[in-house]
């Protein structure tokens, strides 16, 4: 199958690139007893519109010109940045995947996020979505220095090349009764997916469920069709075949159940353990069969973040 | 424990061209139904197995399998030693039965499957 089809190269660096990478790593920060009159000043100098507030070298806040506003319409007069910023800082992690980081950013609507060192959980840099085109192009050797294309890039692509790019679909085709290469779609697959950067223990049991997937669609059908959909929380694949079908789902279920012929087993399979092995490995698993039709399996695999990003409360 | 070690205590030979003398197994696994070893094994474990195809290559790929040893003096194809190879898992081959070499190892202080949590 051509590798077009199969993954592009953004898809894959959204999964596999983090935002450690990407990220500027000089941050221009306040004081948390700094004054709102300073941070006029300063956002003004340097064209940004939202800075990381410090104490003591940990980040206790953020605060932005509308906060700036809000305390010019409050009160007509100067007001401390501890009064005025907000405490409730959503942040990313430098080992973040850049997909987590297009997520939140379409989940929440901020300009940027400060990014935490997750070894020693100090401010590590702060990341915008220009941040993450840019490291894109850069990784892909695109030459975007021309400020035009830089630009226009920027504004008009980050949904175009990162929020289409998240979901994507890889498909393949199973061919039936090839003993030899039965296994070869779930490699690939598997392989894509660790390109991507998947966490191994998610790849895992995604390989699992697709490997007996396919063994089934090998050894009971003459083909069939082979779709995952990957999104930043799961991975959802589809099995389709036009085979026999399975005369009781419930019974197919069941370990130990099986209708394999001796050639399998000698294959190792056709022990009865496909179906209840992939509900083992999947999150979410549904099998539809009609006798005569064909067979429909789907199964998911959620993807756990290894902690929750939400509000992150220095204090 | 180590594949070397592992090598030496099954009197057997190591059927892959890569140096992965070194490697490290947690468990081991001893199976001729590669639907169970799919169902039950742990990453990073030794296979001892009878079955020789590209089957067993594939468990040991989609499962994380390190290592598979041949047993009762079983050894593959070439083209199952190739894609064992591309796929960097080495292949070991012993002469023993598959309960003897389970027991040698299992004896060594190699664990189970069910005895280890990854």
């Amino acid at each position: 199958m051509a590798r077009t089809k199969e993954v592009t190269r953004v898809q894959e660096l959204i999964y596999e690139m983090k935002v450690g990478q990407v990220m500027s790593t000089e941050v221009i920060t306040v004081d948390l007893d700094s004054q709102m009159s300073n941070l006029r000043n300063l956002l003004g100098e340097k064209r940004i519109s939202g800075v990381p507030v410090m104490d003591n070298e940990q980040l206790v806040g953020m605060v932005s010109i509308e906060d700036f506003i809000t305390c010019l319409a409050d009160r007509n007069s100067d007001c401390s940045v501890r009064e005025q910023m907000s405490r409730d800082v959503k942040t990313l992690y430098d080992t973040d995947p850049l997909v987590h980081a297009v997520q939140e950013f379409e989940r929440h609507g901020y300009g940027r996020f400060p990014v935490i060192n997750r070894e020693t959980g100090k401010l590590a840099g702060i990341i915008t979505k220009g941040d993450i085109v840019r490291g894109l192009l850069n990784k892909m050797e695109i030459d975007y220095h021309e400020e035009e294309t830089q630009r226009r890039l920027i504004d008009r692509s980050f949904e175009e090349i990162i929020t289409e790019k998240t979901r994507f679909t890889l498909r393949y085709d199973i061919v039936g009764k090839d003993f030899n290469r039965a296994g070869e779609t779930s490699s690939k697959l598997k392989e894509a997916l660790k390109r991507m950067g998947i966490p191994p223990d998610i790849l895992r049991r995604v390989a699992i469920a697709t490997y007996e997937a396919e063994m089934n669609t090998v050894i009971y059908t003459s083909g069939g069709k082979l779709a995952a959909r990957i999104t930043p929380d799961e991975i959802a694949v589809e099995v389709q075949d036009s085979g026999p079908g399975i005369k009781d789902i419930d019974k197919a279920m069941k370990p130990g159940f099986s209708t394999a012929t001796d050639q399998v087993r000698e294959l190792g399979f056709g022990a009865g353990m496909g179906l209840p092995n992939i509900k083992k490995c999947a999150d979410q698993m549904q099998l539809e069969s009609t006798i005569g039709e064909g067979t429909r399996l789907k199964f998911s695999v959620h993807i756990k973040r290894s902690e929750d990003h939400g509000t992150n409360n220095h204090r | 424990m180590i594949l070397e070690q592992i090598v030496a205590i099954l009197d057997g030979d190591f059927l892959t061209r890569q140096n992965h003398r070194q490697k490290n197994v947690q468990t081991g696994c001893g199976c001729d139904l590669m639907s169970d070893v799919l169902a039950f094994i742990k990453r990073d474990a030794l296979l001892l197995t009878g079955l020789t195809n590209t089957q067993v290559i594939r468990t040991a790929e989609m499962a994380d399998i390190q290592a598979v040893c041949f047993v009762r003096g079983k050894k593959p194809t070439k083209e199952v030693i190739a894609l064992a190879e591309e796929k960097e898992i080495t292949l070991l081959a012993t002469s023993l039965p598959l309960f003897e070499a389970c027991g040698r190892l299992y004896r060594s202080g190699l664990a189970g499957c069910s005895e280890y949590e990854d």
